[in-house]
Parts: structure tokens; C-alpha cells; sequence
């Protein structure tokens, strides 16, 4: 890769922004189509209501309490 | 029994060759024919073995001879996916990447069909490293669907289904990573089955993505699946054993998942599956609606798996020879590098996420059925097509209802429910519980002669 990946957490439009830009310095740039359906997949994958990016309140009633990444027991 | 001997089942040939009615090396040669005259249109086989299959047929036709029968496989002719190793023949993976390789050794499940009397006629083509679902992308030519030219025979293992439709091999053995066994079977109208994950060494076998691959074997049969899988398993049968023991349809209940599963389905598909769904209730089935809630999520954790682990086998041979790869796959292949470890530990969330929903959705019924392609097969190098009055990408219809399978690990078998009025063929997906495989070909073989044409 052409530039250091961040270590902080990014957005989904701050991953996709720093793939396009790289694939462009590699000289794929008919990699960014794809990389743009990536980042629906992973917003998808972020905003699933079983894991810890999902928003609160989301989780199927009755499973929240028993999860250990549920939103409760969030860091 | 109907058609030229080499058009038969398994289970119709073993006793007329055990009984030296048929000769191994008549079968081969009819079968070496049928790869001469058809695969130069429909790119069916990489690699042909003929010279080493005929040995290996006159040396089964000897055993005979002697009084000595192997097992119900002895003296058939079966073809390897071009991905799976055999001794002193190149795997190709259907890719230059690939040019010059021989494998030293077999692959397990290739000495394990070669002790049981299988007669190994060539290597079959395939989507290139069995990444793709159409076979589009192969060094080798893109497959043919015999029944429409002009289609593809989905992939990624599609030049096996095709060896099985045409007569070029009576059985073939594939892999499926996302869909690749149960796909081009549903497309050309053969019997698919993917085992519960680990059953089947992978050893051998050029991997795509370790966490979801699967060896398996497409066939004319559930019967003739069944055997295969033992054999593969290291429980060949003997000779003259039975093996396919059907459950009574009466009394079978089905689970049939309806949201996600039905909500993009193109009008003959849903058509075959609805007239199956009938039939089976008609002979004494019951049939429930279930759910897996969380299906809609499948595509996103599955490319969160499969993405970086394909990656990470290629990344020394895609950085050295990029131009050895098709440009789709190479794509496919740079996509992986640009996915978070944050996200792949979602997506390993995700899936077992995914698999208690499906343990949940079997848990009252015998099996879950559902459609295994929600298309028929699309035309050779279509992007998209048109389904349900919308415009979807024909990769994720082609996975859209197998690849969960792959997530969660259980078994699942396609058999052929008819075909469309332009005589595309359709498939019927059952997934039985994980490790019990047996359990779902008891199943399908139940439901096998009433679901199909």
C-alpha cells in the first residue's frame, strides 16, 4: 500500500476514500468499482445487529442481556 | 436402463461391470469420444488422461477377469476439477499462474477413488482459482452450457457438471467455496453435494479461502453423490454393498425459508420450486416455514471471510506475475488487501451468527429446502441481469443462496427440478444438520424422483 493505514478507527467513507486513493497510486484504478462495493458490504457487516458497531437498541428482543458484545457491556 | 452405457448412473453400471457384462475400457473409450468430439465447443476438460485412463481400465477389466471387484466405483470414469491434484498431471487452477506445475502426489480424496477402482479421465476446467461462479474467467476458454451454448454452466467447478451432462466422464468431483458444486449443477441439471465442512480433506487442492472451502462430488444421482462421498470419506463401500438408504418422503418435514430467500427469484424458478414443494406435500411430506433471521447479512460476512484468506494465498504470485491473472480474478484477488482486520473479526461475529440461525431453522424440521440458483443460467460474460423487474449483478445472484451453506458449514446437495421454456435446468437446494451428512442424502434421496421433471 502506498500510504500507512491508520491505526485509529475509520469511517467507512474514510476507508473507502484512502482504497480509492491508493488503488490509484497503484495504477488500479478499475479496482475502485469493486472497492466501492466492498464498502456497502462492510457498512452492512458495521450496522449488523450483532455486533458492537450495530446501533443500540438494535438486538433481536431477548438475545441483547446474554451477549457478551452486547451494547451494555460496550467498551 | 436407457441411452449408451456411458450416459448411466453409477449405481446402474457397477454390477454389469462386476459382472463382466461391461468393460471398463469400453466405458472409457466411449467417454474418451464423447471429449473428443464436444470439448473443443464446449471447453469441458484441461487436461485429458487418456492414455493413463485406458491402463487403468484394462487394469480394472484384469482384476475382473481374476474374480477380483474393488467396489461399486471399480472401472468408472471419473474426472477431477482442474484444482485438485493428481499424480504426474499439471493442476492448473485453470490459470498461467499455474504453468509448468505437476503434482508429485495425489490429493488424498484422489488416491482414495484411485484405491476404490476409479478411472481417472482428465482434469476439468473451471472459473480461474475457482474464484467466480460462471467459469467465464479461465486461461483455458470460458465453459459452454451444452443445453444453451450462449450460457454459462456456473461455476466455479462448471467444466465438471458439463463432463457429467455430456457423457465425457460418469462422475466428476469438485470444489465449493461459496456455491462451486451446487452452482453449475443446479445450471446444468446434475446432482451437487457440498459435505458438512472438514468431513473431506482439502489437502491437495488449491485452496481459495481455507475457512469455506469444500470438496464434493457432482454426479447423475443422490445414490451415485452418496458413494462418491464415502469413497472421498474413507469408507468405501465393498462390492455389492448398498449404501443409499432413502428415507419415506411420507412423514419428512421440510423447512422452507421464505424471507431473503424468496424475495428475488426470477418467475420459472419459483415456478419449478413451487411444483416441487407440491409434489413432495402430494407424496406425504410436510412442509413448514422457517426463518434465518439474519441471512440478509450473508454476502457482507462472506466477503469479509473470503476476501482476505483468497489474498493471502496469491499475495507472493499476484505481486511477481499480475499479468498471469485473468483481470476480473486479479481484481478479485487485490480486493482482499484492502479489507481491515476489525472487519474480518465482524464478519467471524457474523458467522456464528449465521450458523445458530440455521441450527435453529432445522432444529423441527428433517431438512431446509430451498431454490439453490434464483436465476437460470446466465448468458456467458452477462455482468447483470434482469430479475424480479430489477437489474442485479449476476456474481451475487449466483452465490445469493449457496454461500451461507459455506458460512455456516452444513451440508447441502442440489438436485435437478426441471427446467425453464427455454429448457435452462433449476435446482432444488436441501441443507441437512452439520455432521450429519448421511442424514441429508437420505433426504435427497427421498425427494430425488419427486422433484424432478
Amino acid at each position: 500500500m502506498s500510504e500507512p493505514l491508520r491505526r485509529d478507527h475509520m469511517t467507512t467513507e474514510e476507508w473507502l476514500a484512502w482504497a480509492e486513493a491508493d488503488a490509484d497510486t497503484r495504477g488500479l484504478p478499475e479496482l475502485k468499482p469493486l472497492l466501492a462495493a466492498l464498502a456497502a458490504a462492510q457498512r452492512r457487516l458495521r450496522a449488523a445487529d450483532w455486533n458492537q458497531d450495530a446501533p443500540r437498541g438494535s438486538a433481536p428482543p431477548g438475545e441483547a442481556a446474554a451477549r457478551p458484545d452486547a451494547p451494555e457491556s460496550r467498551p | 436402463m436407457n441411452g449408451p452405457l456411458h450416459f448411466l448412473a453409477i449405481t446402474e453400471l457397477a454390477p454389469l461391470i462386476a459382472a463382466g457384462h461391461v468393460s471398463s475400457v469400453d466405458l472409457t473409450e466411449a467417454c474418451l469420444a464423447e471429449i473428443a468430439a464436444h470439448n473443443e465447443a464446449l471447453r469441458a476438460f484441461i487436461t485429458v488422461t487418456a492414455d493413463e485412463a485406458l491402463a487403468q481400465a484394462r487394469e480394472r477389466d484384469a482384476e475382473i477377469a481374476a474374480g477380483t471387484c474393488r467396489g461399486p466405483l471399480h472401472g468408472i470414469p471419473v474426472s477431477l476439477k482442474d484444482l485438485i491434484d493428481q499424480r504426474g498431471v499439471p493442476t492448473t487452477a485453470a490459470s498461467r499462474v499455474r504453468d509448468g506445475h505437476i503434482a508429485a502426489v495425489d490429493a488424498p480424496v484422489t488416491a482414495r477413488l484411485r484405491e476404490a477402482g476409479a478411472v481417472l479421465v482428465g482434469k476439468t476446467n473451471l472459473h480461474e482459482f475457482a474464484f467466480g461462479t460462471t467459469s467465464d474467467d479461465s486461461a483455458y476458454g470460458a465453459v459452454r452450457n451444452p443445453h444453451d451454448q450462449t450460457r454459462s454452466p456456473g461455476g466455479s467447478s462448471g467444466g465438471s457438471a458439463v463432463a457429467i451432462l455430456t457423457g465425457m466422464s460418469v462422475a466428476s468431483i469438485g470444489t465449493d467455496t461459496g456455491g462451486s458444486i451446487r452452482i453449475p449443477s443446479a445450471a446444468c441439471g446434475a446432482v451437487g453435494l457440498k459435505p458438512t465442512y472438514g468431513e473431506l480433506p482439502t489437502d491437495g487442492v488449491v485452496p481459495l479461502s481455507p475457512s469455506l472451502d469444500h470438496v464434493g462430488p457432482l454426479a447423475r444421482s443422490v445414490a451415485d453423490a452418496w458413494l462418491l462421498y464415502l469413497v472421498m470419506r474413507g469408507d468405501a463401500p465393498g462390492p455389492g454393498a448398498s449404501w443409499a438408504d432413502a428415507r419415506r418422503v411420507s412423514g419428512l418435514r421440510l423447512g422452507v425459508p421464505r424471507p431473503y430467500v424468496h424475495d428475488i427469484l426470477d418467475d420459472e424458478v419459483r415456478g419449478r420450486f413451487a411444483e416441487s414443494l407440491a409434489w413432495l406435500r402430494q407424496a406425504g411430506a410436510k412442509t413448514v416455514d422457517v426463518t434465518i433471521p439474519h441471512a440478509s447479512d450473508t454476502a457482507a460476512i462472506y466477503q469479509h471471510l473470503s476476501l482476505p484468506e483468497a489474498a493471502a494465498y496469491h499475495a507472493a504470485s499476484i505481486d511477481a506475475h499480475p499479468e498471469r491473472y485473468t483481470p476480473n480474478v486479479r481484481l478479485r484477488i487485490e480486493m482482499g488487501r484492502y479489507v481491515l482486520a476489525e472487519d474480518v473479526a465482524r464478519a467471524e461475529r457474523g458467522r456464528d451468527v449465521l450458523r445458530a440461525d440455521v441450527d435453529r431453522a432445522l432444529a423441527d424440521v428433517d431438512a431446509l429446502v430451498l431454490p439453490t440458483l434464483p436465476i437460470p443460467a446466465p448468458p456467458i460474460g452477462a455482468p447483470t441481469v434482469e430479475v424480479s423487474g430489477q437489474t442485479e449483478s449476476v456474481r451475487t445472484l449466483m452465490l445469493r443462496l449457496t454461500q451461507i451453506f459455506n458460512v455456516t458449514g452444513h451440508p447441502a446437495i442440489s438436485i435437478p427440478c426441471g427446467s425453464t421454456s427455454d429448457g435452462l435446468t433449476c435446482g432444488f437446494q436441501i441443507v441437512g444438520r452439520r455432521h450429519d451428512t448421511e442424514a441429508l442424502l437420505a433426504v435427497a434421496a427421498a425427494c430425488e424422483p419427486r422433484v424432478g421433471p
